[in-house]
């Protein structure tokens, strides 16, 4: 595996650190006038989500990390695995319920799919920005009212529960901001 | 017609920010000429180099004729050896407003080149010399305020220990209690000079000069004693909001104790595997001649100015920034 050395670390590198791949959020040089440089790092922990900072010595060397973000389409969900492939290989790959985390909530079968490989393993799954979905649960809708600021729940069909306008019904399309979990529009 | 590169050929700095720093650079030359300081303008390319182990120059190549084999000289890190050899030729207050060239320092308030204003006053006081510098950094902050505070207190108030008693070992360890390091060092200046960046600094509100720095972070200052005898630095460093701003010295005028220094240097970047490149012996010999008793300041301009005018990086100041040089 190549290393880098302090003085190319930059916004977006994957490096091992402790044993954990990680990725840099935010890098800094730090010079005082008569001293020596030091590269304060804002990391992310691409395992356990953990944010922190570690400060690097000019001449320290670190170890880059075998981390791939791959476009992949979902395939399904076998109750204990999230099942993906990639479309160009067909190769498969199944993650376990660490990696997908909150993103299983959007996961839609045939959706495309960024999966974060870690020397060839899935670490992170992150779901398109908008992803369309149909309403299995939610009140009945009220008539004619769609300038009023009201919202109910709404349960999607992969078990996402988001606020909705009260003129929504059972079985239309949605279309949801996966970043923030709201509601945009009907499909 | 061939295709045009898209390339970022745009200034870095908005067009009214470099009519405001055409203006500042003017009002600084008018304050010194206003004062009888003369302006100075030093070679940029030496035969020698500057010794600090922590500032690295730039090598380049000087031929005698295309083709020829090439000689190193080096381009200035600080205007400070030149200026000091004119004070010494008798020059009287003299200040230079200029590039200077650091090499790898490169980062949000970094730029490999820079500009520099350093000047020096004859017959002055390191106290008299922080009183001009704050007329400087009013010129275009009018409202400023300043505070002193020793280096020492400055430790104390804001980690709790004496940065000259404390043991290395006890400093590392207070270290890796606050910050999430991987390295080691056996360089006590480094681990001072962590903490005051990393813990100090952020705290640092308006104006600060510290002052009685190390006698080991003397640099080319004079060396004094403090109330308590400890030897030190008669140096001082102004922080203007935790950005380091200018660096003053009452100005070492003993050529062997210079000539030890720059031995030192030399040693430490010897013992570190970094160039050691020739050293100023034109500067000795000018110290030997004798030189007056002196105060001396270096600030960063580009910075001065991003602070006026409220900006968060030096490429928003600089024409073209490094990554569009």
């Amino acid at each position: 595996m190549a290393n880098y050395s302090s003085n190319q670390l930059k916004n977006g590198l994957k490096v091992m650190l402790d044993g954990d791949p990680c990725n840099m959020l935010d890098v800094e040089f730090v010079k005082p006038g008569k001293g020596q440089a030091f590269t304060r790092v804002k990391l992310r922990n691409l395992l356990t989500g953990r944010v922190w900072e570690r400060t690097f010595k000019s001449n320290e060397t670190i170890e880059s990390a075998d981390v791939m973000d791959t476009d992949m389409e979902y395939l399904y969900n076998d109750g204990e695995m999230w099942h993906f492939m990639d479309p160009n290989s067909f190769e498969q790959v199944a993650a376990e319920k660490n990696a997908v985390g909150d993103a299983a909530k959007w996961l839609k079968e045939q959706d495309k799919i960024t999966v974060t490989l870690w020397n060839g393993n899935p670490i992170a799954v992150t779901p398109p920005n908008f992803v369309e979905l149909e309403v299995v649960e939610t009140d009945p809708g009220v008539k004619g009212d769609t300038a009023q600021g009201g919202s109910k729940p709404a349960t999607l069909t992969t078990g996402a529960v988001v606020r909705v306008p009260l003129f929504i019904e059972i079985g239309e399309k949605l279309r949801i901001d996966t970043r923030t979990g709201e509601y945009v529009s009907r499909a | 017609m061939s295709a045009v590169p898209d390339l970022d050929w745009q200034p870095s700095a908005a067009l009214d920010t470099l009519r405001k720093r055409a203006e500042g650079l003017a009002l600084l030359r008018q304050f010194f000429s206003q004062r009888q300081v003369m302006e100075v303008d030093t070679q940029l390319l030496s035969h020698s180099a500057g010794c600090d182990p922590f500032i690295d120059c730039f090598d380049v190549l000087y031929r005698a004729f295309p083709g020829a084999e090439p000689e190193f000289l080096y381009l200035q890190t600080s205007p400070e050896y030149a200026m000091k050899r004119l004070l010494s030729a008798g020059s009287g207050p003299i200040y230079q407003l200029g590039k200077v060239f650091r090499n790898g320092e490169l980062g949000q308030r970094h730029n490999p080149e820079f500009t520099m204003l350093e000047w020096y006053r004859p017959g002055w006081s390191m106290a008299e010399l922080m009183q001009e510098v704050r007329a400087v950094v009013q010129l275009f902050l009018p409202q400023q305020t300043f505070v002193e505070c020793e280096y020492r207190s400055l430790f104390r108030q804001h980690l709790g220990w004496d940065p000259c008693t404390t043991s290395l070992a006890e400093i590392k360890v207070f270290a890796r209690q606050h910050l999430d390091l991987s390295f080691d060092d056996e360089d006590r200046d480094t681990w001072l000079n962590l903490l005051m960046s990393h813990l100090i600094e952020p705290q640092l509100q308006g104006g600060v000069f510290v002052t009685h720095f190390p006698a080991s972070q003397a640099a080319l200052a004079k060396r004094v004693h403090d109330v308590d005898g400890e030897p030190m630095a008669a140096r001082f460093e102004l922080y203007l909001d935790g950005l380091e701003l200018a660096n003053g010295y009452q100005e070492l005028t003993d050529a062997q104790e210079q000539a030890a220094r720059f031995q030192a240097d030399q040693a430490q970047r010897a013992a570190l595997n970094l160039p050691v490149r020739p050293l100023d012996q034109r500067l000795l010999a000018a110290l030997a001649a004798g030189q007056p008793e002196s105060a001396g300041v270096a600030l960063g301009v580009d910075r001065l100015f991003m602070r006026a005018w409220g900006k968060e990086t030096l490429a928003e100041v600089l024409p073209f920034a490094f990554s569009r040089a």
